[in-house]
């Protein structure tokens, strides 16, 4: 007869687990966003070496950027989204409907490019908060409601540009997308500024970390060997260095990067410092028991949508101000490019998982295969197909790592 | 051969960490009703799911024989196949499917993949004939009320040709009437020849249908009686369910009771979805300082349903009553208000209803008040760090460090977990529902001197727990309830498990 192997009982049958020191647990936690950006440095290298070297060609590198700001800005927002359980397939339709009536008020009215940009801004925030109310508070499922507004926004396009695009728009609103930040030292061949502000940030860097390390070390918490912090500085301003002085030697820092840059570091904060911020990952975690936990899920919801707005607006004056026109056809299928940087960069479609910086890297590493896909010449039917197996192979990727952990 | 339709012999199963069952013994004879008895949590419904192969073969140890043969069945079908048939507590129908769909469900009268529905609806009026019930086979089941909607169950496992009959707790979810006829149509099969088990906390019931009774205990066959020749009586019943030694299971208090903290008056709640229905029916009481108040009941007395709905109404509707904390009235319209007045609850479903569990034990412990540590809207996570340090070390939770995720720890840990989270939000009541569910007898005794430690530093404490031992050997006053209304109050000298129990089932209409 078999019998099953008797499990020693004792009075704490608690499986101890082995010794983890907090840093290597971090480690592991994190395991996922550290393959992304290894993943994305690959590719990179995969299509410097395919192209010859133009990819990280100065004029390239400018213009992976420009390419790439407003999905990448959708991608932020939608981060968000996804964290909390839900999905938004309505920002593309959004964007293009700000996008529209931005184009009206500057170029057929002549409104000064300011007002136009507040209005655009309220306008997406308003357009979340319908969304958000029928989300959060109707409790209709969000696939539903956005897939209504996507249908809804994109005839209001139409609408409203009767069928045909706005064009040019005012210099100063096309510098959005378009401009550089002026080189106030006038550098003779290369961009000074570009190359001091690289400098501050480096410094910058520096100086926030140390003050990390001393804060932690002042709390009595493990920290990394000093030789590893100083291993990890010095990648890091290489890095700086190297980006600032590939930067410099075109035209500089593009404007977009600057509210880029922002958007990353300001979001980033809110999730991961505030409480908002935890109030987010803790309704898509398990929305019963944040409730339970005092959460007013209901609300946070619904400022996640209008947040999303926001950044929808955004998303579609960068790109209008990018294409120099308003069209009717302006944010097609974007959000699906926002989502699939989102799970790429390794948000669960289940809620609660994800990082603003994770949605960054999946959004370059979708950018990037663009970029370099059609560099080699390679068609946008091709493109179209790499990248669907390219999001497939991130998420099984994940899902494998999940199933080997537990 | 044996006079047995089934047997069960010498069944052990084990979860990590606990024993659900132990040596487990139960005899059935053909065409007999044999009633399964036993506290929540001494291992009726474990054992049922052995004997149906939710649990497979290798799962357990020891043998089940079925009409003179082993069987090791690998899943449902094959126990199904043989003519055993389940029906769980929580019904199993679709609502939105019709009856006749809802009876062949998985059994469907097809050919070659396409169904019959003719021989369907023939089948499905003949089942509703047997089992009394006077409803077309296309009515949906979602618009039955319960009653009607276990007769469909039961025509279900009719449908299936039943040899082996069990049903989980039938009557839970019924009135006296539905109850009465579902009562009177078993009685009817076991005439037609058919075996059935069933397992119930109604001791009237049992004493009504049943031939022969078997007790668990903890996982253990207590004894298994002949209805008829052993005069067994409900007191015979309730002993030997809960005559267990209380010795050293609790740790020791000094009780050092103050002035009343908090009181609930003329609480009344009605069902979320069933409008008309009341779920808690004028409940009064009241808490002091220090003082543990234990709150007991079956398995539907409302009283997870009252710990809900007054912890900022999480449950129920159309709320009426007042509560009051130090004599002054206090508004827990939401979870919030109730937290920042000083209420705690500590949720009976700790993975679905308490723990974030993709989360690490740190972030679980600040979330229901973050605002402790946090500048403003910025969550200071150094600070966050030694505050959750701090509980990990006073509380004991086993864990290589509290970056740990939830998930992975043990029953008892994560229950310590959602104690730090709510001793964290620095409540001066706490409402514990069912604090030691499904942990180990060790993590329990923990868990126990926690509580006694909070009534100790002058909390008030609402234990809820359907473990009679538990609220005797743990609490001060006793409420008792029993469908939504609370039927007695004993004190701690006062109460028995027999007293207790008494109360529990104290189901005629008030006089």
């Amino acid at each position: 007869m078999q019998m099953p192997t008797q499990k020693t009982m004792t009075r704490h049958s608690e499986p101890i687990e082995p010794k983890i020191q907090p840093f290597a647990q971090m480690i592991k936690n994190n395991i996922r966003s550290y393959s992304m950006v290894v993943a994305l440095v690959l590719i990179m290298l995969l299509f410097q070496l395919l192209t010859d070297g133009i990819l990280l060609r100065p004029l390239n590198v400018t213009n992976l950027i420009l390419q790439n700001s407003y999905i990448l800005v959708l991608a932020i927002g939608m981060m968000l989204v996804i964290i909390t359980g839900h999905i938004d397939l309505s920002v593309g339709s959004v964007a293009a409907f700000v996008g529209a009536l931005a184009g009206i008020l500057m170029v057929q009215h002549h409104v000064p490019m300011i007002v136009t940009v507040v209005l655009s801004l309220l306008l997406g925030a308003l357009i979340g908060a319908w969304q958000g109310f029928w989300i959060a508070y109707v409790k209709i499922p969000a696939f539903i409601v956005t897939l209504a507004s996507m249908l809804l926004f994109r005839g209001l396009t139409m609408v409203v540009l009767k069928g045909q695009s706005i064009a040019p728009f005012p210099k100063s609103f096309q510098n959005i997308s378009s401009g550089f930040l002026p080189d106030v030292f006038h550098g003779k061949n290369i961009h000074l500024l570009t190359l001091i502000i690289g400098g501050l940030l480096s410094i910058l860097f520096i100086w926030l970390e140390i003050k990390k390390r001393n804060n932690a070390k002042t709390y009595g918490f493990d920290v990394i060997p000093a030789a590893m912090f100083i291993g990890k500085l010095i990648s890091i301003v290489v890095v700086i260095t190297v980006f600032s002085y590939v930067l410099a030697t075109y035209e500089g820092i593009p404007n977009i990067l600057i509210i880029l840059a922002t958007l990353i570091v300001a979001y980033s904060f809110v999730a991961n410092k505030t409480i908002v911020g935890r109030h987010i990952y803790a309704i898509g975690g398990n929305e019963k028991a944040a409730q339970l936990s005092g959460v007013k899920t209901k609300r946070v919801t619904f400022w996640v949508f209008v947040n999303m707005g926001v950044l929808a607006a955004l998303s579609g004056l960068i790109f209008a101000a990018r294409l120099n026109a308003a069209t009717p056809k302006a944010g097609n299928l974007f959000e699906l490019d926002a989502i699939a940087a989102c799970f790429i960069g390794g948000a669960s479609a289940y809620g609660g998982i994800g990082t603003v910086s994770g949605a960054i890297i999946g959004g370059l590493v979708m950018g990037v295969m663009n970029n370099g896909m059609s560099l080699l010449g390679l068609g946008i039917d091709w493109q179209q197909a790499i990248k669907g197996l390219v999001l497939l192979a991130a998420v099984a990727f994940d899902i494998y790592n999940k199933n080997k952990a537990s | 051969m044996s006079q047995f339709i089934l047997e069960m012999r010498g069944i052990t199963k084990e979860f990590p960490g606990v024993k659900a069952l132990e040596n487990v013994n139960l005899q059935v004879k053909e065409g007999e009703i044999h009633a399964l008895c036993g506290e929540n949590g001494a291992g009726k419904s474990t054992l049922m799911k052995v004997l149906s192969g939710v649990y497979p073969y290798g799962t357990y140890s020891g043998d089940i024989l079925f009409k003179g043969g082993v069987c090791k069945f690998k899943d449902i079908k094959q126990s199904e196949e043989l003519g055993i048939v389940i029906i769980h507590q929580e019904l199993a129908l679709i609502p939105y499917l019709s009856i006749a769909e809802n009876i062949f469900l998985g059994n469907e009268q097809a050919k070659r993949g396409v169904i019959n529905w003719n021989e369907t609806i023939v089948k499905t009026k003949e089942l509703l004939k047997k089992v009394g019930l006077n409803e077309s086979p296309h009515t949906l089941v979602g618009n039955l009320g319960v009653g009607k909607q276990q007769l469909v169950e039961i025509a279900k496992a009719l449908s299936k040709e039943v040899k082996l009959l069990i049903l989980d707790e039938p009557t839970a979810a019924l009135n006296e009437d539905d109850s009465e006829n579902l009562l009177r149509l078993l009685l009817e099969f076991k005439k037609q020849g058919m075996t059935a088990i069933i397992i119930s906390h109604k001791l009237n019931e049992i004493s009504k249908v049943a031939d022969s009774i078997t007790i668990l205990r903890d996982g253990k066959t207590i004894e298994t009686l002949d209805m008829r020749k052993d005069h067994v009586t409900e007191d015979r019943i309730i002993k030997g369910m809960v005559g267990r030694d209380l010795t050293n299971r609790y740790p020791k208090r000094e009780p050092n009771i103050g002035e009343v903290i908090f009181e609930v008056k003329n609480w009344n709640v009605y069902h979320p979805l069933h409008n008309e229905r009341k779920v808690i029916d004028d409940v009064n009481f009241y808490i002091r300082k220090g003082e543990i108040v234990g709150i007991a009941g079956l398995m539907g007395a409302g009283r997870t349903e009252l710990a809900m709905s007054i912890f900022g109404k999480s449950y129920g509707k159309k709320i009426s009553g007042q509560i009051f904390k130090n004599g002054y009235e206090i508004d827990v319209s939401d979870v919030s208000k109730a937290i920042e007045n000083g209420i705690a609850y500590v949720t009976e479903d700790r993975k679905g209803n308490g723990l974030i569990l993709m989360d690490d034990i740190r972030k679980n412990i600040t979330l229901s008040r973050l605002n402790k540590v946090a500048k403003k809207f910025v969550v200071d996570e150094n600070k966050e760090i030694v505050e959750s340090e701090k509980y990990r070390e006073r509380l004991k939770i086993k864990t290589p460090s509290i970056f740990q995720k939830t998930e992975k720890l043990s029953g008892g840990n994560q229950q310590k977990v959602v104690l730090s989270k709510w001793i964290f939000a620095q409540p001066d009541i706490l409402i514990l529902d069912e604090p030691t569910r499904g942990i180990d007898v060790g993590a329990k005794y923990e868990i126990y001197t926690i509580i006694n430690q909070l009534a100790q530093d002058g909390k008030g404490i609402l234990l809820v727990s359907s473990e009679l031992p538990e609220i005797l050997g743990m609490c001060d006053r006793i409420y008792v309830m029993c469908e939504g209304r609370i039927t007695g109050e004993l004190s701690r000298d006062e109460a028995t498990q027999e007293n207790l129990m008494k109360l529990m089932t104290k189901t005629e209409v008030r006089g």
